[in-house]
């Protein structure tokens, strides 16, 4: 007890008495070393304690943090796949380029870094634009590009500087190729750039590490199939981000290969003999539904979009008052005329309207009972007594008139919708329209106004509130083509795996089939057809036929002519100018095409419209092609860089 | 606790015979050499350890290692140098050393070099030294200086002179500032006064005076701003991009190292550079990392055991000078290993101050071997009386 009173508390007054005590002091010293071993143990222990608070208790969480610190997930992009046409030939690939980018956080000075690369090569000031634009939106660590295709001069004279410019890489990528370039452009479409408002639509894991994206055409409705899967790497890397070794992968898978069923040789038929017109023409295998051609003209280069195409010419290519972008085969909207006249007829013959051998007397008008309007026909002088066949070939109006009126806007609309007029076919190509098969109901809905009788009329010769895409006449031209069998138009005929290159080959999409009472009605109607080229209004192209075509021209008004006034082509401009259109197939006895040709403001459509219907026609069953076309497609075969 | 008569010091030196034991039989050399042969296997050990770690937390460069080995094998040197003085010419030297070095801080106040925004070097053209290094010794020896000729427990009068001698050079160098330096000054001349006998009762108001001060000047004194950066002291995560970097990333270090460790050169915290100062302040997470919870406890008894064996020898000193020297030396050395160690593990807040013997880094190495120096001096020459 002596002891612990001591070490507790010093006698000061009794040391002090003693004066300098050595043992005192040592004993003293003593206690004092043994309490701070002994506060040094404690102080020790804390520290022990808190390395097992953290690598025992905390030790998953601990490294949970370390692995999140230098485990980065990288996505691996797949490649694209290629688009050929029903023959193999190469529509898109891919081609290997490079492009300049900057990762922010590694270079030191970004403004001195861009101006120190702009003495080296050529940067406008759109690209630096862009790079901003870019990188305000790019996670940190992953490089921004800053120019793409770069010439082979200027990768050397960069890369010899490469490493004074930190954060500045030259990456190899692909970049969508368009080898015919306008060739098939409204039918193939384009990729782009992942816009912002697409980015937030997107599946974020599919696409992150991806650049591009179908925007329009077959590029944008076979997007998944062209795509592939995104692939992941897991990379160990610094805390500057820098990737050091790569830990384990996920190899992409590449996008299939696509065959298209359009044939590019009668494409380019087909936009070649549209050429000098705005306006376009679908060919149709009737059979299957296999679109053969479809072109829109005017056409445009589509591989300018691919890297963003510059405001300048984009400015040029959408305020054109030809709308080059607009894809006229699905989008335009045009009065069909009297291409719609052999669906009148059949409908007529199916609610008993009317028979193979009524007749009616066209005097060259019709008026309604009660009023004194003339709806007019084309023949000023009429045709005097006409039956249905030749009210078809030579394309009555009165006729038609007449049978419109009795078949009532109801029933019209409900034969008619069989066609798939009205609403879009279903194609398999985005941004199809459905144009107007008009109604009772759409007239109240739209215009505010009750059905009227005239309105019938107008609709029973295609005019009026009718409007029809040319798509939507080459199906129905197909449908009437095989007596009702109906299928699906479409673009796709094979999807192909890129590496064991197996083909599946796309089965035809059936729709509901049209049926009518009696299957002679489709003869009739189809007679009629033949005889619209053997002696009707475009017995022009009938001539020196290899084979039987049927047909049925169509001029649709662009304006209103007043009740007095005479249609005189030569007096009106050329925006005034009639569409000129034409609906055919062939071989009559066994079809295997349909087409549908809208040249706008072509003037009429038997001049206009037919022969160019003839020319594809002839093209697609004779094999008679544009040799200049076939020569440019072996150019563009020959044309070596194809990034696999 | 009863020792039937005998003073506390012999009883309990007769449970610790086999130090003296190993002493005799194989300290011949070592003897000859004025070292003590279990101090100097302890430095070693330690001194090795961080070799071996600097060679992974350097990422594997050499040079690094040759650098502090050279440094090391400097610092042993002065310790194999000083051992052979006798003591009684460090108590007559200690006023001497202790003046000129209150010369030089106020010299450096006026024409030191500034560095990193603190003004504590003296260039003496051919090379630049912190005379604050030269305090860590001199405050401590001063104390003891002070002490030697009085009776002790200190009285009053006799304190405020101790406390004195050491609250100079401390204010001198925290106005630098050197807060790190100023803590191992500061604290030298307190163990010193504490192994001298200041009163429990003192020591005990102190503490509470401090406590008491502290929320007073938390509230009336310090600035938003101030009040701000000691709670990022406090809680680092709050700022985990800026101040609370260091700390966090050496809290993932340890952590994730677990029990077994990651094994030597296979840390990625350190590696991959996300522990900032791997290889200086922040060497003992990357330890802890590669080696996992039992090589970082074997780290802590290594020095647990470096500690016990310097206060051994200091209780063993033969008076008042060289008793309270010794004591204080190793109660610095463990200062340096226990801030570190807390630091770096998140118990203690960031102060500056390397593992010893272990982090990459010149000056205050040096200083601790010299120090240490000093303790095998006292201890080998415990039979020779300082006057």
């Amino acid at each position: 007890m002596k002891t612990w009173r001591r070490f507790a508390r010093p006698s000061t007054a009794e040391l002090v008495a003693r004066q300098k005590d050595k043992t005192a002091e040592s004993e003293l010293f003593f206690r004092r070393a043994l309490f701070a071993l002994f506060a040094v143990f404690l102080g020790l222990l804390a520290v022990a304690g808190r390395l097992v608070y953290l690598q025992v208790l905390n030790h998953e969480r601990f490294t949970l943090l370390a692995d999140g610190n230098r485990i980065r997930l990288q996505p691996l992009p797949p490649t694209r796949g290629f688009i050929f046409d029903r023959n193999g030939v190469l529509l898109a690939d891919n081609l290997a380029s490079y492009h300049l980018e900057i990762t922010r956080e590694q270079a030191k000075d970004l403004d001195a870094t861009l101006a120190e690369l702009r003495q080296r090569i050529e940067l406008t000031d759109a690209d630096i634009e862009r790079f901003r634009k870019l990188a305000r939106r790019a996670p940190p660590y992953t490089g921004v590009p800053l120019r793409f295709r770069l010439t082979d001069e200027e990768i050397a004279r960069l890369a010899i500087d490469l490493y004074r410019l930190p954060g500045v890489d030259i990456k190899a990528d692909l970049t969508r190729r368009y080898p015919l370039g306008s060739l098939g452009v409204h039918a193939i479409g384009y990729v782009g750039r992942i816009d912002e408002t697409e980015m937030s639509k997107l599946d974020p894991g599919q696409y992150s590490g991806s650049t591009h994206i179908g925007k329009t055409g077959v590029e944008r409705s076979y997007e998944d199939v062209l795509r592939g899967r995104t692939g992941w790497r897991q990379v160990e890397t610094n805390a500057d981000g820098r990737p050091l070794r790569v830990l384990s992968r996920t190899p992409p898978t590449p996008g299939q290969n696509v065959y298209l069923s359009i044939d590019i040789r009668l494409q380019a038929v087909a936009e070649k003999v549209l050429e000098g017109y705005n306006g376009a023409i679908v060919a149709i295998d009737p059979r299957n539904g296999e679109i053969l051609a479809l072109a829109s003209q005017p056409v445009y280069d589509p591989n300018p979009f691919v890297n963003g195409i510059d405001f300048a010419s984009y400015r040029v290519l959408n305020t054109s008052k030809d709308k080059p972008l607009l894809n006229r085969a699905l989008r335009g909207m045009y009065p069909p005329g009297s291409t719609i006249k052999p669906l009148m007829a059949l409908a007529g013959l199916e609610y008993g309207v009317v028979n193979r051998h009524s007749g009616v007397f066209c005097p060259g008008f019709y008026r309604l009972p009660g009023s004194s309007h003339r709806f007019r026909d084309w023949k000023r002088g009429g045709h005097g007594s006409v039956g249905m066949d030749r009210a078809i070939a030579q394309s009555c109006d009165v006729y038609f008139y007449s049978l419109a009126l009795n078949l009532g806007i109801d029933r019209m609309h409900e034969f008619l919708d069989r066609f798939s007029m009205g609403r879009p076919t279903g194609v398999d190509l985005p941004g199809e329209k459905g144009a107007v098969l008009p109604s009772d109901e759409w007239k109240r809905k739209t215009q505010k106004q009750p059905w009227f009788a005239g309105d019938s009329l107008s609709a029973g010769i295609g005019q009026g509130y009718f409007l029809a895409t040319p798509l939507q006449l080459a199906h129905a031209t197909a449908v009437i083509s095989q007596q009702g069998k109906n299928f699906k138009p479409r673009v796709l005929q094979a999807t192909e795996h890129p590496g064991t290159r197996v083909k599946t080959v796309e089965a035809p999409r059936p729709l509901p089939p049209v049926t009518v009472k009696n299957p002679r009605f489709w003869d009739t109607v189809i007679a009629g057809m033949i005889h619209v080229v053997e002696g009707g209004t475009a017995h022009k192209i009938g001539v020196g036929a290899k084979y039987r075509i049927a047909g049925k021209t169509g001029t649709a008004q662009v304006f209103t002519l007043g009740q007095s006034e005479r249609y005189n082509a030569k007096r009106l401009a050329k925006h005034l100018l009639d569409h000129a259109l034409f609906v055919a197939f062939a071989p009559v006895e066994e079809p295997r095409i349909a087409v549908a040709v809208i040249a706008e403001h072509g003037g009429g459509g038997s001049a206009t419209a037919a022969p160019l219907a003839r020319k594809v026609m002839d093209a697609w069953l004779l094999n008679r092609y544009d040799d200049s076309v076939t020569a440019r497609m072996q150019a563009a075969e020959d044309d070596p860089p194809r990034g696999d | 606790m009863e020792t039937d008569g005998k003073p506390l010091s012999a009883w309990l030196g007769s449970l610790l015979p086999a130090a003296d034991r190993v002493e005799e039989v194989d300290g011949k050399f070592l003897k000859l050499l004025y070292l003590d042969p279990l101090l100097l296997l302890g430095l070693l050990a330690v001194s090795g350890l961080g070799l071996m770690m600097l060679y992974s937390a350097g990422q594997r460069d050499l040079g690094l290692v040759i650098g502090q080995a050279i440094r090391l094998g400097l610092g042993f040197t002065v310790m194999l140098t000083l051992a052979q003085l006798p003591p009684r010419y460090f108590r007559f030297w200690s006023p001497w050393i202790y003046l000129m070095g209150v010369a030089l801080l106020l010299a450096v106040m006026v024409v030191g070099d500034i560095s990193k925004g603190a003004q504590r070097w003296l260039n003496l053209g051919v090379v630049r030294f912190q005379p604050s290094e030269i305090m860590k010794l001199a405050v401590p020896m001063t104390v003891a200086w002070f002490f030697a000729d009085k009776p002790l427990p200190p009285r009053w009068g006799h304190l405020l002179g101790g406390a004195l001698v050491t609250a100079i050079p401390f204010a001198l160098i925290a106005e630098q500032p050197d807060l790190g330096t100023a803590l191992v000054v500061g604290c030298a001349g307190a163990f010193a006064l504490f192994l001298a006998g200041l009163s429990w009762w003192l020591l005990l108001g102190l503490a509470g005076a401090l406590g008491a001060v502290i929320p007073l000047f938390w509230i009336y004194v310090m600035h938003d701003y101030q009040r701000q950066r000691v709670l990022t002291f406090l809680n680092p995560e709050s700022d985990p991009l800026g101040a609370g970097y260091h700390i966090i990333q050496s809290k993932i270090a340890i952590g994730s190292g677990g029990v077994y460790g990651k094994g030597w050169l296979n840390g990625t915290q350190s590696h991959l550079d996300f522990l900032p100062e791997g290889s200086t302040d922040f060497i003992f997470a990357a330890f802890s990392e590669e080696f996992g919870l039992i090589g970082a406890c074997l780290l802590l008894i290594l020095y647990f055991f470096i500690i016990a064996r310097g206060l051994y020898m200091a209780s063993r000193a033969p008076d008042t000078y060289t008793r309270l020297l010794a004591g204080s030396l190793i109660l610095i050395f463990f200062l340096y290993a226990f801030v570190n160690s807390g630091m770096v593990s998140g118990l203690l807040p960031v102060v500056g101050l390397p593992l010893p013997l272990f982090s990459y880094g010149g000056t205050s190495l040096v200083t601790l071997m010299a120090g240490f120096g000093i303790l095998m001096s006292i201890y080998t020459h415990r039979r020779t009386p300082t006057r």
